[in-house]
């Protein structure tokens, strides 16, 4: 499978510190690959870097071949990467409608509506609410919109930035499913997570960040048996 | 709640058509001039010339402020260079007499640039601290200009530029006593003026709706998530700053033609202050609520004036002095704004959705989650 995008010796700094440290990985396309680690190990600082919201201070980042390194966010944007920033992010004085439009800014076609369609078979919840306030949904209906309104942008990778983040357990579960289904779709996806067990066993692959640098990196399911990720990550 | 369900009740039940509306209203804003002229006096007609000029300032900040959200406490700046660039190529100050029809789109040109000039640097910051920033842009404006008569004699200094020239149209000039169609000088200022704030009122209208006014709404509620949907969020806010800019730069040159004197003392941070009230008041980023504002607070304080001649007629002599009275009442004003309404008199929809407790917005919808 050919490489969608690709990281190498990636380097993130605020102001002379290193949020992460020379990071390489790839992901190849309709892969959905999982970075887990403990809070501040740099795993939004890296999804920050990768669409453009934080400099990348040393390294390069290549995305279909092309280098999106120093490129501003709104062009990464229409590049294809979308990001489903942490905190949902959703324009909560906006209608849920208004919200997926807001998603598909950057087109210009027809097939907007058809898509919106597309989207509601995937989170029927959101058709019933269409005309609703974006801020009066429930936290898991927040995260399913900002999932959608990512979408409606056509992107040829998903950023999802801790999806889980203030979600009841039940509605934790649901969102994954969502995300596994988005990926069946044929979405390629980058899913940073705290949450490690139910990242793992949605995910293809895995990236270990441990302080701003990739500890480890294999199948998700091997991780999810490594003694060392059981025993720091997954509480045993 | 109510105010939502009366809003509702107005657009289903009304068994007038639109248009009907529309052209009592035209019919009111031909009349006025000569209706107040006759039962008020020329003085009225002057503050309701003075009022469609702020409706055209409320209209331009609103942009910046009601629109994309940012909060602009220097914008009388911009009024300002408008004023002055009107003034100094519009009068014997250098012996430069240019027309309007050149100097108003200079004026919104070169107003538009200090706009950019402002913003580029500043719009990095967000909230209070670009709020700071323009206060301060404000002052140094208004300083400058004050300043500006020494070595050079530019501005004329804290005297101000006088005998502007009054606009003209094909040899009728609006200043002079003469009258055309049965039309003095301030009724043909009032006709200009309303002519310029429609077209300014349907310029935002249509920014309202289109992908620009989208973007500016989007950054107003999340700029990490607008730029995540692919918007440009820094050269968004810039065109923001721009055009409110240029609209102010529009205003200026009208007021420096139409009062014929321009001093600094009429660019001081109260005006700007004061502008952004109107825009408070009335409903921030809903058109008819900004013109609403700005019509009370052009109208409240000339006709408090009266309450002085009430005290004299009452209790022989003034116990309270009107200006004093008019600081105090707008205090209140702003208070009671705040406690009772405070999206303003006349919000829009979506700041509306704000005031209004979801579950009142949406019975039921709690019900069955969690």
């Amino acid at each position: 499978m050919p490489s969608l995008l690709e990281a190498r010796n990636l380097t993130v700094a605020y102001g002379g510190i290193q949020a992460v440290k020379d990071v390489s990985f790839e992901i190849n396309e309709g892969e959905l690959v999982c970075f887990i680690g403990a809070n501040g190990a740099g795993k939004s600082s890296l999804l920050k870097a990768l669409c453009g919201m934080a400099p990348a201070a040393a390294g390069a980042m290549h995305f279909q071949n092309q280098s999106i390194t120093h490129l501003p966010v709104h062009e990464i944007v229409r590049r294809g990467i979308a990001l489903v920033p942490e905190g949902r992010g959703i324009f909560s004085r906006m209608t849920v409608k208004e919200n997926l439009e807001m998603g598909a800014y950057t087109r210009h076609d027809l097939a907007i509506d058809a898509d919106m369609e597309k989207a509601f078979v995937l989170f029927p919840r959101l058709k019933e609410r269409l005309k609703q306030q974006a801020g009066t949904l429930s936290g898991g209906e927040q995260q399913m919109l900002a999932i959608a309104r990512a979408l409606m942008g056509r992107p040829k990778l998903l950023l999802l930035d801790e999806p889980s983040m203030g979600l009841a357990p039940l509605m934790v579960q649901k969102i994954f499913e969502t995300i596994r289904e988005v990926s069946k779709a044929g979405m390629t996806i980058l899913l940073v997570e705290q949450n490690a067990k139910l990242a793992l066993e949605v995910s293809q692959r895995g990236y270990v960040m441990e302080s701003g640098a990739i500890t480890l990196n294999d199948d998700a399911e091997a991780l999810a048996k490594n003694a060392d990720v059981r025993k720091a990550y997954l509480g045993d | 709640m109510r105010d939502i369900e009366v809003i509702v009740a107005r657009k289903t039940t009304s068994p007038y058509p639109a248009w009907l509306g529309l052209a009592l209203i035209a019919v009111a804003l031909i009349a006025a001039p000569f209706l107040v002229q006759a039962s008020l006096g020329t003085y009225w007609v002057r503050i309701l010339d003075l009022t469609l000029l702020y409706i055209m300032l409320a209209l331009g900040l609103n942009i910046v402020v009601g629109y994309a959200g940012l909060l602009d406490l220097g914008y009388v700046a911009f009024y300002a260079v408008g004023a002055y660039l009107y003034a100094l190529l519009a009068s014997p100050q250098f012996g430069v007499h240019l027309p309007f029809w050149l100097l108003l789109p200079l004026g919104a040109l070169v107003a538009g640039l200090f706009g950019v000039l402002l913003g580029a640097p500043t719009l990095r910051l967000r909230g209070d601290y670009l709020a700071i920033v323009t206060l301060g842009f404000g002052e140094i404006i208004r300083i400058f200009i004050t300043n500006l008569d020494r070595p050079l004699n530019v501005t004329n200094g804290p005297q101000g530029i006088n005998l502007i020239d009054p606009i003209a149209i094909s040899g009728f000039s609006f200043a002079r006593p003469q009258e055309l169609f049965g039309i003095n000088s301030v009724q043909a200022y009032y006709y200009l003026f309303l002519a310029l704030t429609l077209l300014i009122m349907f310029v935002c209208l249509r920014l309202q709706d289109s992908r620009i006014g989208r973007a500016w709404v989007a950054i107003r509620e999340d700029e990490t998530a607008a730029e995540a949907m692919g918007i440009n969020t820094h050269n968004m806010k810039l065109l923001a700053f721009a055009m409110g800019a240029s609209f102010g730069g529009v205003s200026g040159g009208l007021f420096a033609s139409f009062q014929g004197f321009i001093s600094p003392e009429s660019f001081n941070l109260m005006e700007s202050i004061m502008i952004l009230c109107m825009i408070v008041l009335g409903g921030m980023g809903n058109i008819p609520g900004v013109i609403l504002g700005a019509f009370l607070l052009t109208i409240l304080p000339e006709a408090l004036r009266y309450v002085g001649d009430l005290q004299r007629l009452v209790f022989d002599r003034v116990l309270v002095d009107p200006a004093d009275l008019r600081m105090l009442l707008f205090g209140l004003a702003l208070v009671l704004m705040m406690i009772f309404r405070p999206a303003g008199l006349w919000p829009s929809k979506q700041r509306q959705r704000e005031l209004v407790k979801d579950d009142e917005l949406h019975p039921g919808l709690y019900d069955e989650q969690k």
